[in-house]
């Protein structure tokens, strides 16, 4: 199903109904999520904020199919992750970009290598394709000048691009963002975030972003707010 | 086969990449699965000279059928049997001759040390050679002579001066068992474990050196067969002509170097000694290339978790251990196997023992290291499952 389909339909990319989770077992169970219920549009650019160990996070891995859902029902891109087998999950982490608070670059890797490993994980994309739009994209975020460094010889911002470059080089249909700008300045932060902003408008992805950082929250076409495992509208 | 070649230059060489970047790491790790791969080729080295060295002697011998006494066990350790039986064995149909051959270990005073060593002592009939070896038969009118006796030129220990002055046509007089006894010259044979040298002679001088023993006991028997008799139906019949009496062995040629060298790898221990070395070699290569990957995989735990959050799966990252594993193998093989080349020399030239590389030894030490690589890998890919894509966040 394309991003436009989704759009004609009505259908949302993420679907969230009634999703509870825990942590732990037995004695020390402990509920981490309470009732999520959260629909997100194609194309929409949605900021989730809200204290530490609030569950922003936990919420963020299930959708990216990190863990398994326990109970409640979470779509995405109309597949049914809570009846997923681990090997579905996998296969559904595939059509995702994820970008992390640590940018999680491979040292021994150039960072058009690195860029590639995100087009690698497609199956039948010619060897010369991967190339060409690894290093079109990171022309795209400015790092066209440095194609073959290695990511030790570059800036925390540089490496922070490549990363986005990584997660949105296989024009993936929803962005799952963690903490992008903590480790950056002010600048730097900024430029990271209207980069990501940009480039999912051109390519009609999806962004779910979790950040603590207000200095973002502009770029949001909404945000909501994460309490105690509760999920409300943005204030 | 067009689709495979193109997921090959779809795949990133992650293994190859890894290991590269990192220089130094990747030394340590060739160098330690080149230590291994050398102890390993040391210790086959030494196993295959030890059975090549043994049977050297045995392989030298002129003969189709041979008889020895069923109590013998090897050439430095052989009992002796009643000349008469190859006087019998003369009357079987097909058998051209029956030599006699007296083997005796004896004590003589190295010439050039004045020291005592041990050496092995051959004697026979000298109208004809028994030993296949041209120096020998070009000297058989020296060892008619009384206490002539000829030397082996691959004799291990210091005799370098005396080898020196007999080319020069000088003859060299020491002693045996109080008796004097002179070299007239040279053959070349080498040096094996049981024996540090060979001495050659007549039988006569071999009964003057040896008082207490016999004429009519003797060790080997060298029956040759004449031309148009099978030598399987020859022993045949020598078997159930002498058989019964059970004081003699038949054997053909091969299955007398067989016997030989079953001796060493049986009987002796140290066939397993080196066995145990090479096992030993083989550990000490896994433990280091453990070492070196599961290092290696500790270092990438969080790309490793940051590709499974990508979406690769599991048997992708167990590629690139595996991967890693057969760059090691074969890099450390490289250096594992000229190293060995030269000690190889060194051991030639040190021991006398014939210690030269074999290919099937060489493919054998190559597949000893890419399973121990693999091994190395497996263990390591347990560290794998700590790479949680959840933590990522």
């Amino acid at each position: 199903m394309k991003n436009s389909e989704l759009v004609s339909t009505g259908l949302p990319v993420i679907d969230i109904q009634n999703l509870d989770y825990y942590f732990g077992s037995g004695y020390l169970k402990k509920q981490i999520l309470f009732n999520i219920n959260l629909k997100i549009n194609a194309g929409e650019i949605v900021i989730m904020t809200g204290p530490s160990g609030s569950g922003k996070t936990t919420l963020l891995t299930l959708v990216g199919g990190l863990r398994s859902v326990q109970s409640g029902s979470l779509k995405v891109l109309g597949k049914d992750l809570s009846k997923a087998s681990l090997k579905q999950l996998t296969q559904s982490r595939i059509s995702n970009g994820y970008i992390f608070q640590s940018h999680g670059l491979h040292g021994s890797l150039t960072a058009v290598q690195n860029v590639r490993m995100g087009l690698e994980v497609h199956p039948r994309i010619p060897a010369s394709e991967m190339m060409l739009r690894s290093r079109q994209i990171l022309e795209a975020v400015g790092l066209g000048d440095r194609v073959n460094y290695y990511p030790d010889n570059l800036s925390g911002g540089q490496k922070q691009r490549v990363a986005i470059a990584r997660a949105l080089v296989s024009d993936p249909k929803i962005v799952l963002a963690d903490e992008p700008t903590a480790a950056l300045d002010k600048q730097s932060g900024r430029d990271v975030v209207e980069l990501m902003q940009k480039l999912a408008k051109e390519h009609n992805s999806t962004i779910l972003l979790v950040t603590h950082d207000h200095r973002i929250l502009d770029i949001a076409d909404r945000i909501i707010y994460m309490e105690d495992g509760h999920l409300s509208a943005g204030r | 086969m067009r689709g495979l070649i193109e997921e090959i230059q779809r795949r990133t060489p992650l293994g190859w990449l890894q290991l590269s970047h990192h220089r130094g790491r990747l030394l340590v790790a060739i160098s330690g699965i080149a230590f291994a791969d050398v102890l390993m080729f040391m210790q086959l080295g030494f196993q295959n000279a030890l059975y090549d060295s043994n049977t050297r002697l045995n392989r030298a011998m002129i003969g189709d059928i041979v008889l020895i006494s069923p109590q013998s066990k090897n050439m430095q350790n052989m009992s002796t049997f009643s000349r008469r039986r190859l006087l019998q064995a003369e009357d079987v149909p097909g058998v051209k001759s029956a030599k006699a051959m007296y083997v005796g270990l004896v004590a003589w005073k190295n010439p050039q040390t004045q020291r005592k060593t041990s050496v092995q002592a051959l004697g026979f009939s000298p109208e004809q050679s028994l030993l296949n070896v041209p120096a020998i038969k070009n000297q058989l009118d020296t060892i008619k002579l009384p206490d002539y006796f000829l030397f082996d030129r691959g004799a291990r220990g210091e005799y370098k001066q005396m080898f020196a002055k007999i080319d020069q046509g000088k003859i060299i007089s020491t002693e045996i068992e109080k008796r004097t006894i002179h070299v007239g010259g040279l053959f070349k044979l080498g040096a094996s474990f049981g024996a540090d040298g060979i001495l050659v002679s007549s039988d006569e001088n071999f009964l003057r050196i040896f008082p207490r023993r016999q004429a009519g006991s003797v060790n080997l028997g060298l029956i040759s067969v004449e031309s148009g008799y099978e030598i399987s139906q020859v022993a045949a019949a020598l078997k159930s002509r002498l058989g019964k009496n059970e004081d003699v062995k038949i054997l053909t040629f091969p299955e007398y170097i067989k016997f030989e060298e079953a001796y060493w790898k049986k009987e002796s221990p140290i066939g397993f000694i080196f066995s145990l070395g090479v096992a030993m070699g083989f550990v000490v290569g896994v433990i280091i290339v453990y070492q070196v990957l599961s290092t290696d995989v500790n270092s990438h735990l969080k790309e490793y978790a940051t590709f499974k959050a990508m979406g690769y799966n599991n048997m992708y990252l167990l590629g690139v251990i595996f991967e890693e594993a057969i760059i090691l193998a074969t890099l450390g093989f490289v250096p594992g196997f000229i190293i060995p080349m030269g000690l190889y020399q060194m051991a030639k030239n040190a021991t006398n023992l014939p210690i030269y590389m074999t290919l099937s030894r060489a493919i054998f030490v190559l597949t000893l290291t890419l399973i121990m690589c693999m091994i190395s890998g497996a263990i390591a890919t347990g560290k794998l499952q700590s790479a949680d894509p959840a933590d990522m966040f």
